[in-house]
């Protein structure tokens, strides 16, 4: 049983992707159990496969018994066996807490929903696991079309910003598409253990070079990150509240470990770092993505915008740490995919919280809102002390990481960049504080008149507290993270 | 002029694959209209089909069927080289699905456009947003 879990958490979901649409037509009310059955199952195997890996290194799994080069091999090492428990108990986090507001605004379109949700899942698991170049871009297209169904099914815009988002998700994709070609036409696999050990003998050629940028390419804009971020905004901003919460806490993560993995392992850090010559300026486009995306953020009037834009600058945040190329901030561009997942998901729980109630997350309609949603901004408050970086919350210490990282490196824009984006983070979070505890301005002379509370479903709030505390938890036990998972993750070649 | 004359001729593949691409990269970006958009995005995922499809392809080599092989085929020796590289063209089985489903959505996507704005030019429905 235990030998198979890198195929169970991925042929669950998927099946249940299935099921889920079949219990649509018997019964509605099947759908949501299923789906979190389904998670909960690979929430599991990710748990246990992360404790065999911390045991007993990587684990190789072949699918379908077919060896590796020929077959598929599912690899699970430190670095994507965090990802993939994160990935899951964000996801599953997410379902739970949307269940009810999916059961009542989504009531006709149980079935579709949480289909689409379970496979989006089940893609970013697969991208995660796969240890093949080309199953990777199946997978990424299966995560991709999910994705723009599930933002699709918003209100006003929303069809409009998915579209936007297929356009420049596609090139991304084709981009990706290209490089594995450009790889395989010059090493003749698609294994990304086998690509790494006959591609030392190629460095030299031209081809590999437009495989690694082509690849990188299409990677930065499907992460978003500074130019190529155009059609985040409105897709995460649009798309149903519940949804955005499993979206934007991790495509763009998934996507950076993506990233790490194909510079990493795929290439060697030699080449990455050393011979190709370009860390220096993707360090610098990451600067400006943190500066840009925290500019932009300030000048929004509603919630969720707000969000995505931090949700760009905190993009620019990894991808700069692990350029840096030193083993510290590296450590912390890798602590911080872990962080920002569960950052992100407890703002925009909390964002869709208060869109459930108000039917607005815009600035000004938020007078008052600590008196009527109290638990809600009590894990928005967490949350918001995360993305600052207050200690004890998760996000100090990523930072604190990557800080140190940018000083060791002697890039001192990145670290200015990343204390700007804090004092900006800060800025923007006491507004909103602001706004929701001392407006409306009593003009009596009394406190202005006691609002009843009037909170959310006890399921979005039961998600909430815990994804707060698991912030809190993260600090706490960062650590130990760091020493026994993330330090195994990160090649011993860098210093 | 000759040594270019040859770069083209002799890898005229990759120059097809490119300038379909870049057809599909300006659609893409440069139409106004939602469908030809979709028109250029699906050039463009085309483009790398043929890409691929290209690089399995070897002169003089015919499909990977093994030859002879009705009465056991074990006695003849088989040369990789007399056989075209089958899996890139298997790949793209694969690659093609995902662009027919990425169409899909794009159209089923852009009818919802449609119905919301009453047009699919993206000039007329920014204006019409900005109305709004």
């Amino acid at each position: 049983m235990s030998q198979h879990f890198p195929a169970i958490i991925i042929v669950i979901p998927l099946i249940a992707a299935f099921l889920v649409t079949i219990a649509g037509w018997i019964n509605r009310r099947y759908c949501m159990p299923i789906a979190a059955f389904a998670l909960t199952t690979a929430l599991y195997g990710a748990v246990r496969l992360v404790l065999q890996v911390m045991a007993g290194g990587a684990v190789t799994y072949q699918m379908a018994g077919w060896p590796a080069p020929t077959g598929i091999v599912y690899t699970i090492d430190a670095l994507n066996g965090i990802v993939l428990v994160v990935v899951s108990a964000v996801a599953l986090l997410n379902l739970v807490g949307t269940s009810q507001i999916v059961a009542r605004n989504y009531a006709d379109r149980l079935a579709p929903f949480y289909s689409l949700y379970v496979l989006f899942v089940t893609g970013l698991l697969g991208i995660v696991i796969t240890g093949d170049a080309f199953n990777l871009f199946v997978l990424l297209e299966i995560t991709s079309l999910t994705g723009y169904a599930l933002i699709g099914m918003g209100r006003t815009h929303a069809p409009l910003a998915s579209l936007n988002y297929i356009f420049m998700g596609t090139i991304g994709a084709s981009f990706y598409l290209l490089g594995v070609g450009y790889l395989y036409l010059s090493t003749g696999s698609l294994n990304m253990a086998d690509i790494a050990a006959i591609l030392p003998s190629l460095y030299e050629s031209k081809v590999v070079l437009a495989a690694f940028v082509i690849c990188m390419t299409g990677l930065f804009m499907k992460m978003a990150l500074f130019p190529l971020h155009g059609w985040l905004p409105n897709a995460y901003a649009l798309a149903p509240s519940v949804v955005s919460g499993l979206i934007a806490p991790l495509t763009t993560k998934v996507m950076i470990y993506v990233m790490v993995r194909i510079a990493l392992t795929v290439f060697t850090p030699a080449y990455t770092f050393g011979t190709l010559g370009i860390s220096q300026a993707i360090v610098w486009l990451a600067v400006i993505a943190i500066v840009m995306g925290s500019f932009m953020a300030l000048s929004q009037k509603s919630l969720k915008k707000m969000l995505t834009y931090i949700v760009i600058a905190e993009v620019g945040y990894m991808v700069g740490g692990f350029w840096l190329a030193n083993r510290t901030a590296m450590t912390g561009a890798v602590l911080h995919i872990i962080n920002d997942a569960a950052m992100t998901l407890c703002v925009f729980l909390a964002a869709c919280s208060i869109r459930f109630k108000l039917a607005s997350d815009r600035f000004e309609n938020l007078r008052g809102i600590f008196r009527k949603q109290p638990v809600t901004m009590a894990a928005l408050v967490v949350g918001a002390l995360s993305i600052i970086g207050v200690p004890p919350t998760c996000g100090f210490f990523s930072k604190w990481y990557l800080l140190s990282g940018g000083i060791a490196a002697g890039h001192y824009a990145f670290v200015a960049a990343l204390l700007f984006s804090s004092l900006v983070n800060a800025v923007l979070f006491f507004r909103i504080f602001e706004i929701g505890h001392f407006e409306p301005f009593s003009r009596h002379g009394h406190g202005p008149a006691a609002e009843r509370i009037n909170e959310a479903p006890v399921t979005m709030l039961v998600s909430l507290l815990a994804a707060a505390a698991v912030l809190i938890l993260l600090g706490l036990y960062s650590g130990e993270i760091v020493t026994n998972i993330i330090d195994y993750a990160i090649p011993a070649q860098i210093s | 002029m000759d040594a270019a004359l040859a770069l083209i001729v002799g890898k005229y593949n990759y120059w097809i694959y490119i300038v379909l691409m870049m057809i599909g990269l300006y659609a893409v970006v440069v139409k106004k209209n939602l469908i030809k958009k979709i028109i250029g995005m699906n050039i463009l995922q085309t483009a790398i089909i043929l890409f691929y499809v290209s690089i399995g392809a070897k002169k003089g080599a015919t499909i990977p069927i093994i030859a002879h092989a009705h009465n056991g085929g074990g006695e003849h020796v088989i040369h990789a080289a007399e056989y075209i590289n089958p899996l890139p063209h298997v790949l793209m089985l694969t690659a093609i699905v995902v662009a027919v489903a990425t169409l899909g959505v794009a159209l089923a996507l852009s009818i919802k456009v449609y119905k919301q704005y009453g047009t699919l030019e993206e000039d007329e429905i920014y204006e019409k947003i900005r109305e709004s």
